[in-house]
């Protein structure tokens, strides 16, 4: 044979013992195993920090109608806004958001094509994570135009007088960009689901005969019904599955350029004006750079809790959190990189306006935004130059609690300092929210952990087909896998 | 009296295994045996399942270049015709229809329908969504979502031989064969 005729010389030796990774899945579970676990979290009886967490959120989240009826019926000076100060918390948070989402498509496409297969335990969550980020991103944009009855304008129809929408804003390609985002989303994540809502719905027609009391049977009824109409009728037959696998990695072709076109084109709503800190050409890779760092820091608020309370951490490890770690702290570095610059530039540029905008984030009347910023983004992260830091669950979620801070004070320091100060000192003024602000922000956060919540107990939370995929059990060249030689 | 099952029509036969090598294997002499209505049924994708049944590469790439083409055209086109053709935007000076101003929207569109296309080609291809296929029918095919892997022979293949056909899974090692009903 050709491998036998190989010099040893040539011959490569396997890797060294304190060089191998530690496996994806730890214990060597079976493949069985992974469908049982994670389908036990929607088969087993409600846990009662879900119901408690629900009731919290959907609390929290009424907070969101009544701040949006009171702004719809009075008009947007309900919000703290005022004249040189006209984009406030709406839009830091519409911001803040939307860059939450693109760690869930970073994960589940640019990880994918660069074959990170570690992303498998974590990317159904990050996806869903995405999709209920737009969707809280969605309404701060659609709000604080204040008419809100003419919010059909951005579509591509004509308004009663037959004109049309103007494409050369990036306000309008902005819209473009996140209805597609969150429809992309959408369709990868569902394609994702459907192999999994399969084995959901076979796993309640195996134990169809088995339930006698009538509201079960019922129940078994149900889910068996809308597993199986979401499927598809999916099979596993691998002549699917060849197509399928196909048009996953096209989706995640799609996606890559997509998600980083998204944070590029939010960031023109802001770089192609003409003020002071907001005009610079470092914007569209520094808010994606951003955005990576602030949604993967919401991944981990999010996963932390949700795998220690589900008993998961045999499939998120400790060794996936590393990772994510790193990943915090290499876009972390990016983005204080990218702080430095600006005030370089400000500085080399020679525009007198463009660093007085500089020196007012820093030192001028709301300093303290800046400081926070700057503390929770640039220093925080780098504890996870330390192995100790990475590996600790409780001490990243605190890191990350930080980080998730520092992305909102990042977008707030940008849409306000820049307007608040701008060319002319008559124009100056200060920016305080109001309740109502508040109200809506919060309600935001229930909202998101409600539609979080439900998702964990009726989907499965982790991509069952995916994880099973990476097992050396399922490679048919491992003697895991039953290989013979 | 007849049972019901006498009138039923054979859908084919159904072997199960337990190790994706032994799977990939039985694909390997059901493929050499010169099947052509037969399929591999497994719990999440098999490396080299593809080779090992004889398929070639997927056309679902056809269906996301031709959708995402359309897309990137018809946003060039409708705003050249919203702003340019229909009625003039005049704003800024600038002119009414630019390629460059148009470029993110036109981008946008072309990731929108190409995803649109992926999916929707992928769905057509396996002509899914399907509300029933006899192997669901069977309760021990359940299992192929869970850690079984199943290899079907279809009973309208050319080939298809009952006892033979029987034979060629029982040698390749099948744990369970069963005649599926249409």
């Amino acid at each position: 044979m050709a491998h036998d005729s190989v010099p040893p010389s040539v011959k490569i030796a396997p890797p060294p013992v304190e060089l191998e990774r530690p496996a994806l899945v730890e214990n060597n579970r079976s493949i069985g195993w992974i469908s049982d676990t994670v389908a036990g979290v929607i088969e087993n009886n409600t846990p009662g920090w879900w119901k408690l967490t629900i009731t919290i959120s959907l609390f929290v989240s009424l907070g969101l109608p009544l701040g949006l009826v009171y702004l719809i019926s009075t008009g947007v000076g309900v919000w703290g806004l005022n004249n040189p100060v006209a984009w406030g918390w709406a839009i830091v948070n519409f911001v803040w958001w939307i860059g939450i989402g693109h760690a869930g498509t970073l994960i589940s496409a640019i990880l994918f094509l660069l074959r990170q297969k570690w992303r498998t335990s974590i990317n159904r969550a990050a996806e869903a994570m995405t999709i209920f980020a737009v969707m809280c991103a969605g309404i701060f944009p659609a709000v604080h135009v204040g008419r809100i009855w003419f919010d059909w304008w951005l579509f591509p129809i004509p308004n009663a007088n037959s004109i049309w929408p103007q494409f050369r804003s990036p306000l309008l390609w902005d819209v473009f960009a996140v209805s597609t985002y969150f429809t992309v989303s959408v369709l990868f994540w569902y394609m994702g689901l459907i192999p999994d809502l399969a084995t959901m719905r076979d796993r309640f027609r195996k134990v169809a005969s088995k339930v006698v009391e009538p509201t079960a049977k019922f129940r078994n009824h149900l889910a068996q019904f809308l597993y199986g109409a979401f499927s598809l009728g999916w099979t596993g037959s691998n002549r699917h599955w060849r197509n399928y696998e196909k048009a996953y990695l096209l989706l995640a072709g799609l996606s890559t350029p997509l998600v980083l076109s998204v944070h590029s084109i939010v960031s023109f709503d802001f770089a192609v004006s003409q003020l002071p800190g907001w005009h610079t050409t470092i914007f569209p890779p520094y808010f994606v750079a951003g955005a990576v760092f602030g949604g993967f820091a919401m991944v981990m608020t999010l996963m932390i809790p949700l795998v220690s309370l589900y008993r998961l951490q045999e499939i998120v490890t400790i060794r996936h959190l590393e990772v994510m770690s790193k990943v915090i702290l290499v876009t972390g570095s990016i983005v204080g990189y990218a702080y430095g610059m600006e005030f370089f530039i400000a500085y080399y540029g020679g525009n007198p306006y463009e660093l007085y905008a500089f020196k007012n984030r820093a030192f001028g009347d709301m300093n303290w935004s800046y400081w926070w910023m700057l503390g929770c983004n640039v220093l925080a992260p780098q504890f996870f130059w330390f192995k100790w830091c990475r590996t600790t669950p409780w001490f990243i979620w605190v890191i990350c609690g930080f980080v998730n801070i520092g992305m909102w004070m990042e977008r707030f320091v940008i849409v306000v300092t820049s307007l608040h100060n701008d060319f002319m000192p008559g124009n100056w003024g200060y920016y305080s929210p109001t309740w109502v602000d508040m109200v809506t922000y919060f309600g935001t956060f229930g909202f998101f952990m409600t539609l979080f919540l439900l998702f964990c107990r009726f989907l499965p939370l982790i991509a069952i087909s995916e994880v099973k995929g990476v097992l050396p059990q399922a490679d048919p060249h491992h003697p895991l896998g039953g290989a013979k030689h | 009296m007849d049972s019901l099952d006498d009138y039923q029509i054979p859908y084919g036969f159904m072997a199960e295994f337990d190790t994706p090598a032994d799977v990939l294997h039985a694909a390997e002499k059901v493929r050499d045996a010169g099947y052509t209505r037969w399929d591999v049924h497994t719990p999440y994708p098999i490396h080299g399942m593809d080779d090992a049944m004889g398929l070639g590469n997927s056309r679902v790439g056809w269906f996301t270049f031709i959708a995402g083409l359309f897309g990137f055209f018809s946003g060039m086109l409708m705003i050249w015709y919203m702003n340019a053709y229909d009625y003039g935007l005049p704003v800024g000076g600038k002119p009414n229809f630019s390629p460059f101003a148009s470029f993110p929207v036109a981008y946008e569109m072309t990731i929108l329908l190409g995803a649109f296309g992926s999916l929707g080609g992928m769905l057509f291809l396996n002509r899914l969504p399907r509300l029933h296929h006899p192997l669901l029918k069977n309760i021990r095919f359940a299992e192929v979502t869970h850690d079984k892997f199943y290899v079907v022979i279809e009973a309208d293949d050319p080939k298809y031989e009952e006892e033979e056909t029987r034979g060629l899974l029982e040698k390749a090692g099948s744990s369970h064969i069963e005649l599926v009903n249409e």
